[in-house]
């Protein structure tokens, strides 16, 4: 049974149908890429899964339940986690509290009033480890607001991680990003995903990133899938190095790319 | 049958104010995106400079034709009032968030308030030389006051105005244009700040307007201006802010309310009023014609 | 904001104290050293403190600007005067718990329906709920009193009757009643602020969608946010009551609403001890502009302007950026 499965899914907006009775699966412990051009559907179908955005009509499975009514907050209790795109962090606090606040939420703490947030050291604990792993620990007492935009994406994923969900959605963790800054930000990524445990769906533009990291790759193309498959297989595929990749003017595929996820 | 006619007119008369005053509310909101608390006090305003200038008039010994034409004074004033309130307050925060200038505008609600009284006096003006010098028509078995038929007039006009002016001038394009979308606008090379200073002062003109209008029928007194903030707020909850169309069917819908209020459960038209406002804000929160 | 290593927290500790104790000993020593006017002022502003303590909860932390907020300090007034009137207590903590109890109850309805809008939308509702309040109040004249209000006498605190000059009781014993209620009411507070709940009110502030994407029930948790601050405001409008000696529609119109903003924003919304500050200060400056000059609202109105213009921070921000400056250059 896959983890995540939707059936038809479809959302317009207005004229447009940005997704197109998509039936997208993901499968438990994978790491998945999820490619296509702008406007292909792909943050769209993630907002629809993390529910950000309301379906129009199909279904969204998650671990054999159906989540398409349920509300976001629900289906992170259930274990579907993200970052996004545009960083959304919380600005006025620090890098400790936004990760401290993700694990404060995962064990039923926010609802507390009566007790001190300084006091429970098993959560500040686990935030300064986390904020450790994404090379982000000199920042914890820092506000969110004032890091640089990389270490801004960094702590997007870390808030998202923090949950400990079982299905992750990494909206373009990198762009934006200079490419230096890049490979730190993968290099955790899969180092998260090489502890096991987790699902992992990245949207990304950056072929290489694509290529390196991901062990499925499913692409999306004006509301539909177009392929899926290994990265073997999409790199053979002709519709999708046509619309997608592009190739060298010798008809060869432009990204030969490295074949080890 | 009669009776039927005068509750429509005292209706229609008393939407026609509040769609002046609303209406003014609406547009600067549509605009600019502020809503200015002390709006209510620039209707204030042009009922004090109205009543004032017509005071002097009819001290003066000048005939009645001549007050009418006196009458607009407050408009005017209101409007001046309102080109140097967003020259002086009102720019400073247009990159502030909205609480600010929200802020900003309750201040300025107490200082004209005080203002007013500084200048005026504690005591009522009125102008009701004008009221009487129109007479009345007969309606039925009774009569019906002339003037207030002046006033259902006015607010007419004056829908009609702002929509060609909106709708059918050149302006109006670049206004609309400003209000969807500031920085498009801009970048279209709109002059946004010359339509901002427009559109204020024209919202402060019709709130004048309403004022100058309005007080023949009833004096210029302290605290009208807060009394008018509040119910303009109704009309533009129940319309939309920001929408001409919202403000005139708003300004129709608390007319019609009070009316019947006032005939059929007195004491309480007010509070029913409020409670309309909050329904609609309940099930549309934007308005009748409102954006979100 | 997050646990500091032990010593850096016991070092701050010691900072807080270090301004706590003298403020709690002027606090104390007061009505021994100035006179009956001035202790019923700073009588008025702890209530004011306590009313916009509550208020900032939505404010500074929540990032929700009510400008309903009369409606649970008038109703907390009127709770009172009513409990006078038709109930005949005499009791302070009877009409403690009345008004707590119909605060609480008078927020869940307003609150449910205001919660589900921010910004400005939140605003108006909360001015439109409270305006029905105010309305209200004035049409059901029979009941309520009018513009007249209802007449509020000295009650009863823990039980001893007021004895003795009015005045000076209510200088006095009413004062340092009023004082253990602003303590216990700041610490109580304090705690909120700090707890897990109050860091999941300040990620709502700061950013609801992320808030809502870690798994926090937006609507809920303003909500809640909102009854505790109407509680608080309610129980600041009871203590208000007895001292002013009558329950009016004053207390309940939107321009008193504002009045509660400007005091918060004037101490400044973006710290714990802001309203604290404010609400006393413009207490003072209130009772010190009607006594100057009959254009005392010109006189506030300008305050406000450029307050908002030049000092948005209010009084703590200027203060702490003295304090950063003074450190920086000793």
């Amino acid at each position: 049974m896959s983890l995540l499965a939707t059936q038809a899914l479809t959302k317009s907006f207005g004229d447009n149908r940005a997704v197109n009775g998509v039936d997208f699966t993901v499968r438990q412990g994978e790491v998945l890429a999820l490619i296509g051009s702008n406007g292909a559907g792909k943050t769209s179908l993630v907002n629809l899964v993390s529910g950000l955005l309301r379906a129009d009509s199909g279904h969204i499975m998650f671990e054999g339940n159906d989540v398409t009514q349920q509300k976001a907050y629900d289906r992170i209790k259930a274990g579907i986690a993200r970052s996004f795109q545009l960083v959304n962090l919380f600005d006025h606090l620090s890098c400790a509290d936004n990760v401290a606040l993700s694990i404060f939420s995962r064990e039923g703490k926010t609802r507390r009033l009566g007790t001190l947030a300084s006091r429970d050291s098993t959560v500040w604990n686990e935030a300064h480890e986390l904020l450790q792993r994404f090379g982000l620990d000199r920042h914890a007492s820092v506000t969110a607001g004032v890091i640089s935009h990389g270490e801004r994406k960094l702590l997007d994923v870390a808030v998202a991680y923090a949950l400990r969900p079982k299905l992750l959605f990494l909206d373009e963790p990198t762009s934006g990003v200079s490419t230096r800054e890049k490979a730190p930000i993968m290099d955790i990524v899969s180092s998260i995903v090489r502890a096991g445990g987790i699902t992992v769906v990245i949207i990304e533009h950056d072929m290489d990133i694509v290529f390196r990291y991901s062990e499925r790759i499913v692409v999306m193309h004006q509301g539909s899938i177009l392929a899926d498959g290994t990265p073997d297989e999409i790199r053979r595929n002709d519709a999708v190095t046509t619309t997608l990749i592009g190739t060298h003017p010798t008809g060869e595929p432009a990204y030969g790319g490295a074949s080890d996820a | 049958m009669a009776d039927l006619a005068i509750h429509v007119l005292n209706a229609l008369l008393y939407s026609s104010v509040l769609f002046l005053i609303a209406g003014g509310l609406s547009l600067i909101y549509g605009v600019m995106r502020i809503l200015n608390l002390a709006h209510g006090n620039l209707y204030a305003l042009g009922a004090f400079v109205s009543a004032w200038v017509v005071g002097l008039a009819v001290n003066a010994g000048l005939p009645s034709a001549v007050l009418f034409l006196l009458l607009p004074a407050g408009a005017l004033a209101a409007a001046a009032a309102g080109a140097l309130i967003e020259r002086t307050l009102m720019r400073p925060f247009y990159r502030r968030p909205e609480e600010y200038q929200l802020l900003m505008t309750f201040g300025l609600l107490m200082i004209l308030e005080d203002l007013i009284r500084f200048v005026w006096g504690p005591s009522p003006l009125t102008a009701t030389t004008i009221y009487s010098s129109i007479g009345s028509i007969p309606i039925g078995d009774g009569r019906y006051p002339g003037y207030n038929v002046v006033i259902i007039g006015v607010g007419i006009v004056a829908a009609a105005f702002l929509w060609a002016f909106i709708y059918r001038t050149r302006f109006g394009v670049l206004l609309r244009a400003t209000s969807q979308d500031k920085r498009m606008a801009s970048a279209l090379g709109v002059n946004v700040n010359r339509v901002y200073i427009l559109a204020f002062t024209l919202g402060c003109f019709m709130a004048g307007l309403g004022g100058a209008v309005v007080v023949p029928s009833q004096s210029a007194v302290l605290g009208m201006g807060v009394d008018a903030l509040v119910l303009a707020f109704i009309v533009v909850v129940i319309g939309g802010l920001g929408s001409l169309e919202g403000a005139l069917a708003g300004a129709l819908i608390v007319g019609v309310v009070r009316e019947a209020g006032i005939t059929y459960f007195p004491e309480m038209e007010l509070a029913v009023l409020y409670l309309i406002a909050a329904f609609v804000l309940l099930i549309r929160p934007a308005g009748l014609f409102g954006r979100a | 904001m997050d646990a500091a290593a032990p010593a850096t927290r016991i070092r701050a500790s010691w900072r807080a104290a270090a301004w706590i104790v003298p403020i709690a000993i002027l606090l104390l020593v007061a009505p021994l050293v100035l006179d009956s006017f001035q202790i019923l002022t700073l009588t008025y502003g702890l209530i004011a403190a306590i009313g916009a303590l509550g208020f900032n909860l939505l404010l500074g932390y929540t990032g929700l600007l009510s400008f309903g907020h009369s409606a649970f300090f008038g109703g907390g007034a009127y709770v009172v005067a009513f409990m006078v009137k038709y109930l005949k207590i005499a009791s302070m903590e009877l009409f403690l718990a009345g008004s707590a109890l119909a605060s609480a109850i008078l927020s869940v309805l307003f609150g449910y329906v205001c919660v589900r809008y921010t910004r400005i939308f939140f605003g108006i509702l909360t001015l439109a709920l409270s305006q029905v309040l105010w309305s209200l109040a004035f049409k059901f004249f029979w009941v309520t009193g009018g513009t007249d209000g209802l007449r509020v006498p000295t009650p009863t605190l823990i039980g001893f009757r007021p004895t003795g000059d009015k005045m000076d009781y209510l200088a006095h014993q009413y004062y340092y009643y009023v004082l253990v209620v602003f303590a216990i009411a700041v610490f109580v507070m304090w705690v909120i602020v700090h707890s897990p709940f109050g860091k999941a009110l300040q990620a709502i502030r700061d950013n609801e969608t992320r808030a809502e994407f870690i798994g926090i029930r937006i609507r809920r948790y303003r909500l809640v946010a909102f009854v505790i601050s109407g509680v608080f405001t309610g129980i600041a409008g009871a203590l208000w009551a007895p001292l002013n000696g009558l329950a009016s529609p004053d207390v309940l119109i939107w321009t008193f609403s504002g009045e509660i903003v400007f005091m918060t924003v004037l101490g400044g919304f973006r710290t714990f001890v802001g309203p604290i500050v404010g609400a006393i200060a413009f207490t003072y400056l209130k009772t010190y502009a009607v006594g100057f000059t009959t254009y005392w609202q010109l006189l506030l109105g300008v305050v406000l302007v450029v307050l908002v213009l030049a000092l948005p921070t209010g009084i703590m921000g200027a203060a702490e950026r003295v304090f950063a400056r003074l450190k920086r250059n000793p």
